[in-house]
């Protein structure tokens, strides 16, 4: 393997929980626990869990939009790496050239009062691109491939004159015009309807291509990030639980909670019977977690191994196939 | 599942628009559907696509700028759009309940849960349950879609998002129902949570022999709940028949390319179909067929001519004029 893009190590983010006015914080919500990974030049992960298991928060610190309490962000600049949690103000600048990131909700990520060229040339204008003609040249060429053509018809309108799915081709436009080498994609298709998702998708996946753009793709639906994703990490209470190629993921599940999400999603196949859901009660806590595997309350499983341990390492079983299970 | 007799709902040529200051909203045209008692219909489409209005009209909760231009709503024979509001509100939880989308919204947040469920048995169920006989039957509900009837003294936020929406499901239930409408129900919750709800639904819905129509966007989840299916698109229905018929032979381009757009974890992995464009404005409908400008099968006919929703196969029903055009697929994650 290449010498990867981006490189996390033991990445932390803990959140103070207040209780009081100048109480010092004593329990802390552990957003994201210790996680490593490794994603390669014009690869793309999928980072899959349930609301609240940290996956956005490791998308925010990723792109710094969220400081790291802990840990280290590597990405590879010339073969020199950056860490990403040291970068100085001038630094700044070049990291969010290489860094860009695509939300969720078109209709809140854009600014109602700028029309579709200044939002798409921002980026270019911040990092002082070019002359204004050749800016207009790239905005109208990056519209193009974004399928919004002519671009002529849609530079000079605002975001509401705009459909959900245009809005998030706008987004992509946005954060593809400075050339970017890594993306993180924050459920970028989540609010679209189906017949529109698709589209949205064929269309990262092709400039993905054309860029040679990295990804992490975020998502809570395991067969969108099959879809995207090269690799796909699984999440549970701020942990990756398991990290494998996507189809080695899906039909060779290791970890109990991958078994148990996979077999909860429903199929579009009326005559598919799935297996049983095994696991018990609802998500566990992440205010002070006890030192023991994050998902043992839920554990069918559990044994003797798992009660008197720490949470269990990430290890490679194979083949780049990573799971933290004492039982595998 | 369906029994013999009387069906418990037919919809005949509801056309339903919206009044709105920039015109009228074409929202539901001409829909028509048969439902027996203990079946369970699905309801897909795209957001707009008038699922929902055509919910809030069975309920009789359709906006104030709603007009009513033609059809029926009969429920046992009673067309219910002839109905006074205080008629409809009589039959309103008894006859017909609803599960909403937002499990958050559905609760009154400074009332008990069980208070707010007692009320609605209060004010619909005739005579009048004695305290001890109401408490007994909120405890049943409690039990039976998977909550400890402790819980019915506790206060909305106080429940987690799955726990709420399952205590919307035991409000839903407790005036008996002969039918059941689900919007969305699971679309706000995590996978694991949806399971456990759509499995407690099904269950519910099996032990009491009640009927349920079941709207989402998410045809995975129909795919998993229902007997028939209806597949809206632009206020119509445009194709309708047994779940199984319609996954695994689409007839209608619509339904076929909603099929075909679907990604899935089962199955090999597969490019999938676009659909290209984006759905129609309904203030002003395209002519014709209201799917011509995305059809791939699209010829001259579907341009000017609106084609007839007609049986192609016994409770099989197709609205295009080119549907045997449409490739045959064996089963959506083939």
């Amino acid at each position: 393997m290449t010498l990867p893009l981006l490189k996390v190590d033991s990445l932390t983010k803990l959140f103070p929980v207040q209780r009081g006015l100048f109480r010092k914080p004593v329990e802390f919500v552990h957003a994201v626990d210790g996680i490593s990974f490794e994603i390669g030049s014009g690869q793309s992960l999928g980072l899959v869990g349930e609301s609240g298991c940290g996956k956005s928060t490791t998308g925010r610190m990723l792109t710094r939009l969220m400081d790291a309490t802990s840990g280290q962000i590597l990405l590879a600049d010339n073969g020199s790496p950056v860490d990403v949690a040291h970068i100085t103000r001038d630094g700044m600048r070049t990291f969010r050239r290489r860094v860009q990131m695509i939300f969720q909700d078109p209709y809140e990520s854009m600014n109602p009062r700028r029309t579709i060229f200044d939002t798409v040339a921002e980026p270019l204008t911040v990092q002082g691109v070019g002359t204004v003609t050749e800016r207009e040249e790239k905005v109208a060429d990056l519209l193009r491939l974004v399928g919004l053509s002519p671009p002529e018809t849609f530079l000079f309108r605002y975001p509401h004159e705009l459909s959900g799915g245009q809005r998030q081709r706008i987004a992509i436009a946005r954060a593809l015009v400075i050339d970017p080498s890594f993306v993180v994609a924050d459920e970028p298709t989540s609010m679209l309807d189906v017949s529109i998702r698709i589209s949205i998708m064929d269309l990262m996946l092709k400039l993905g291509d054309e860029f040679d753009v990295s990804y992490l793709y975020i998502t809570h639906d395991l067969a969108v990030a099959r879809y995207m994703c090269d690799r796909i990490a699984v999440m549970y209470l701020g942990k990756i639980v398991e990290l494998a190629e996507s189809e080695e993921l899906l039909s060779n599940p290791l970890h109990p909670y991958t078994k148990a999400l996979l077999s909860a999603v429903p199929v579009p196949d009326p005559s598919f019977k799935r297996a049983p859901v095994e696991i018990k009660g609802g998500i566990g806590k992440a205010i002070n977690p006890p030192p023991l595997c994050r998902f043992i309350e839920r554990c069918p499983w559990a044994t003797d191994v798992c009660h008197h341990n720490d949470h269990p390492p990430l290890e490679d079983k194979g083949g780049g196939h990573y799971v933290a299970c004492y039982l595998v | 599942m369906t029994s013999n007799g009387k069906p418990l709902l037919e919809v005949e040529g509801l056309v339903m628009h919206y009044q709105t200051k920039r015109g009228q909203v074409s929202a539901i045209e001409g829909v028509t559907f048969t439902l027996h008692h203990g079946e369970s219909l699905g309801l897909v489409g795209e957001s707009g696509c008038g699922k929902t209005s055509v919910a809030m009209s069975l309920m009789g909760l359709a906006a104030d700028n709603a007009r009513y231009l033609s059809g029926q709503i009969r429920l046992e024979g009673e067309n219910l759009l002839a109905l006074s509001e205080d008629e409809m509100r009589r039959r309103r939880w008894k006859s017909i309940s609803m599960v909403f989308q937002g499990a958050m919204n559905s609760w009154n947040p400074v009332y008990r849960v069980g208070d707010q469920i007692r009320e609605a048995m209060d004010l619909h169920i005739h005579p009048k349950l004695s305290e001890a006989a109401a408490k007994g039957r909120m405890a049943r509900l409690f039990e039976m879609v998977g909550l400890n009837p402790a819980m019915l003294v506790r206060f909305p936020h106080e429940f987690s998002g799955g726990m709420r929406q399952r205590a919307v499901i035991a409000m839903a239930l407790s005036c008996d129902p002969k039918l059941i409408i689900a919007d969305e129900p699971t679309t706000a919750l995590d996978v694991i949570v949806q399971d456990q709800i759509l499995k407690e639904l099904k269950k519910i819905q099996d032990q009491l022999g009640m009927a349920l129509i079941y709207i989402s966007h998410d045809i995975a989840v129909i795919a998993e709940v229902t007997d028939t299916i209806g597949v809206m698109y632009a206020g119509k229905l445009v194709e309708y028949g047994s779940t199984l018929e319609v996954f695994h032979r689409p007839r209608h381009p619509y339904a076929y390319l909603l099929l075909s757009s679907t990604p899935s974890i089962t199955g090999p992995r597969r490019k999938l179909a676009p659909l290209e464009g984006e759905p129609p404005n309904l203030l002003d409908p395209p002519s014709g067929c209201r799917f011509h400008p995305r059809c791939p099968f699209v010829t001259d006919q579907c341009r000017t001519e609106d084609p007839p929703f007609i049986d192609i196969a016994p409770g099989h029903k197709v609205a295009c004029w080119n549907w045997q055009q449409v490739p045959v697929t064996i089963g959506a994650s083939a």
